[in-house]
């Protein structure tokens, strides 16, 4: 079976700046869930940027093959088609535009880039309803423009939303949990866990093992100084709570 | 990669020489000389078979206009226009009024057919029959260069009561309307542009709604300049009767030129007790190519009176064309009560210079008025709200509230907010808010992470940005403008 996602030999700087991935190497197969965890400033959030092609960064050496093609040759917005979701930190505001227009606008947008039949206003909006249903977001949540005055469990569970109603097939969720507490953190771990499938996978990165009490990863990875410094099964992440991560920090540097 | 600097640059290197109206329509056009002199007045009068009176007051602006000054204090910088270098008057020649849509000029139509945008618009220029209900009817009078070509749906407006026709036609059937009303809101002494007006207006929609009627239908015109180097010359005349109400639609489009073309036009609104006018706009005239040659000077006069108790006038304007926009549709607030309203959309990009914006002049008790204005500027165009809220010291009571919004796309471009803002009543509240912000690269990442191009995810959040006055505008209206907004945008990126 072919790898959902290879990272081979990465190394990216901000433009004009510092390095920040040094040399890392990751294989995903479908199906499978990674999380990463590390220390505060450890290139953890540059790397979904870098993944999902945001600008400012700049790719020094390596490649990355998503689904068989060239990820970093794709805009975000090809990279979105192709399968790729960012569940982002901080999700954006953008006023004066309605949650449900958004949402029709990005399916419909991925759909024609793929050559499939866009979705028309009643089927779109019976499916956000649906969806929308299992995380506790109603009809005036979805009226509402995107994100604007949302708290951070409504910002994380509009995230979510997308998520689902997108269909990606890999999930890379950055610091999902911040801002959440633990009954948002619950309704958002339900609603990931219920797009785990044998095609789709998932890239979890926290700082803390909390969220992965929810999401349980198949492999968790320690990333320190901009690469993947070890790995192990789940229960890693109950170690590294109880050790912290500062004997591998020695060990990249 | 940084798809944001790419946007920027793609903005920079606009390339509005894919502007989409560009086109020239070949009919044999009639001119009057050259140049601006009396026997050319005297010729346009002369055409439009006028009255005496309305030569004289055509002939004393002109006087007065010799002696007065261009206007220097808005923030846009051209080049002098020679005044004797332009054709005052330009009709498609055998023209004979037609009697109906079959004797319009098919290559006329033509233009409109490739205009694209007057949609439905043109299906009415055309005779298509639209099943009733279907959509909302709306009449046209359409002006192609200086002369009204056709005018639909004249006899159901007839039945209601209403007068809606060429102005130069209104001079002929209603000369006493039209002497009572004409130049009493924008007088001859008021501005260098509308005297110029005054002395060559060749032609212009005039409408007249009787007392406590509501206009069955929203009254629609099209205007295009069509003519090499013809400045053209609407004059405008919008008269509410007591109780009435109307709503008055101006679309405008114009082809490609070389040269620049000046626009000078007029329109004035009179609205007396308790009638409403809501006058929307959306205006796409050639901005000019990437480096700002061609393109229209777009120096217009609007202005409406509120003559009347708790009378209403409401602007709706959504400004993507032109070289030069000076444009300040106000309202004057002198009976009781009375209320003002501007809403506005104006888009630069390319070399674009906007210098608009409104005022509201409060006059009578108690009177209210209300700006919300968008301004986006992209590429190296230079956008200016310039606005005026005055109180009069017999203006108990006025309101107002004001909000300007400036958004900015890329680093070369500029967002100007110029308020003037005079109280002489202690009773009076003004309030002005204002923004500027940048487009934000983080909410444009977002947008394309979730599968919008650059082009549709800057599309999206403008249209965000500007949706309090899309609201403001008719339904079908508004769907054209928004694509308008996608369309002058997508010159910008991508």
């Amino acid at each position: 079976m072919a790898p959902l996602l290879e990272i081979k030999d990465l190394h990216a700087e901000i433009s004009g700046g510092r390095k920040i991935i040094d040399g890392m190497n990751l294989t995903i197969n479908p199906g499978e869930v990674h999380a990463i965890m590390g220390p505060n400033g450890a290139g953890k959030s540059t790397l979904s940027y870098v993944l999902s092609g945001k600008p400012g960064y700049e790719i020094t050496g390596g490649e990355v093959i998503f689904r068989g093609v060239n990820l970093l040759e794709l805009s975000p917005d090809e990279r979105a088609a192709q399968g790729l979701f960012l569940c982002f930190q901080y999700p954006l505001e953008i006023p004066g535009v309605s949650n449900m227009a958004f949402l029709h606008t990005a399916v419909n947008s991925q759909r024609r880039k793929r050559g499939e039949t866009e979705l028309t206003s009643p089927e779109l909006v019976r499916k956000v309803r649906e969806l929308g249903q299992t995380l506790g977001i109603n009809a005036e949540m979805l009226k509402r423009p995107v994100n604007v005055g949302f708290s951070g469990g409504e910002k994380k569970r509009n995230e979510t939303l997308q998520m689902m109603l997108l269909e990606p097939y890999l999930c890379v969720l950055d610091e999902a949990d911040s801002g959440l507490d633990i009954d948002a953190l619950k309704v958002v771990s339900n609603g990931v866990n219920a797009l785990r499938s044998p095609e789709r996978s998932m890239l979890v990165i926290t700082h803390y093992q909390r969220l992965l009490d929810y999401i349980v990863p198949d492999v968790v990875h320690v990333f320190a100084a901009g690469r993947i410094v070890h790995t192990g099964g789940k229960e890693l992440a109950l170690e590294l709570e109880a050790t912290g991560y500062a004997q591998y920090q020695n060990e990249a540097a | 990669m940084a798809a944001v600097q790419d946007t920027v640059e793609q903005v920079r290197s606009i390339d509005v020489d894919q502007y989409k109206y560009g086109f020239e329509t070949l009919i044999e056009s009639e001119k009057a000389p050259k140049g601006l002199s009396e026997e050319v007045i005297r010729y346009i009068s002369a055409k439009k078979e006028e009255p005496e009176w309305m030569l004289q007051w055509r002939l004393d602006a002109y006087a007065r206009w010799l002696t007065m000054q261009e206007p220097e204090w808005a923030r846009v910088d051209y080049p002098t226009i020679d005044y004797q270098d332009l054709y005052y008057y330009s009709q498609p020649k055998q023209f004979k009024a037609p009697k109906s849509l079959d004797e319009v000029d098919p290559e006329i139509l033509k233009t409109y057919a490739k205009l694209g945008i007057p949609l439905r618009e043109q299906e009415i220029l055309a005779g298509v029959e639209i099943p009733e209900g279907e959509r909302p009817r709306i009449a046209v009078d359409a002006v192609f260069d200086s002369v009204s070509v056709a005018t639909t749906f004249k006899e159901e407006l007839k039945a209601a009561g209403v007068i809606f026709m060429p102005i130069s036609e209104a001079l002929r059937e209603h000369p006493d309307l039209v002497k009572q009303y004409l130049g009493s809101v924008v007088p001859p002494t008021d501005n260098y542009f509308a005297t110029l007006n005054q002395a060559v207006f060749s032609d212009g929609s005039f409408v007249y709604i009787p007392p406590g009627v509501r206009c069955p239908m929203e009254l629609s015109t099209y205007f295009r300049i069509n003519e090499k180097n013809t400045g053209q010359f609407e004059r405008t005349l919008i008269i509410a009767d007591k109780g009435s109400y109307v709503s008055y639609l101006e679309g405008c489009t114009a082809p490609m030129r070389d040269e620049n073309q000046l626009h000078a036009a007029v329109v004035e609104l009179v609205v007396l007790d308790d009638a409403e006018i809501k006058y929307s706009t959306v205006q796409n005239w050639y901005p000019g190519d990437a480096e700002g040659k061609g393109g229209i000077y777009n120096f217009v006069t609007k202005r409406g009176d509120c003559r009347g108790k708790n009378s209403k006038i409401s602007w709706t304007q959504v400004e993507t064309g032109s070289a030069i926009t000076w444009k300040y549709p106000s309202c004057v607030l002198r009976g009781e009560g009375s209320s003002g309203e501007f809403y506005s959309i104006a888009i630069s990009n390319g070399r674009q210079q906007v210098d608009s914006g409104t005022k509201m002049i409060h006059l009578g008790k108690n009177t209210t008025s209300r700006i919300i204005s968008k301004g986006i500027s992209a590429g190296r165009s230079n956008n200016t709200y310039r606005g005026l809220v005055s109180a009069h010291r017999k203006a108990a009571g006025a309101r107002n509230f004001t909000n300007c919004d400036s958004l900015l796309i890329g680093d070369n471009c500029g967002a100007h907010t110029v308020p003037y803002i005079e109280a002489k009543n202690p009773t009076a509240q003004f309030e002005h808010e204002a923004t500027t912000s940048k487009i934000s690269e983080d909410m444009l990442f977002y947008c394309m992470q979730r599968g919008l191009t650059q082009e549709d995810a800057v599309a999206l959040v403008v249209n965000g940005f500007v949706r309090d006055v899309l609201q403001q505008l008719p339904m079908e209206f508004a769907v054209e403008a928004q694509k308008l907004i996608s369309i002058s945008l997508e010159g910008s990126v991508g």
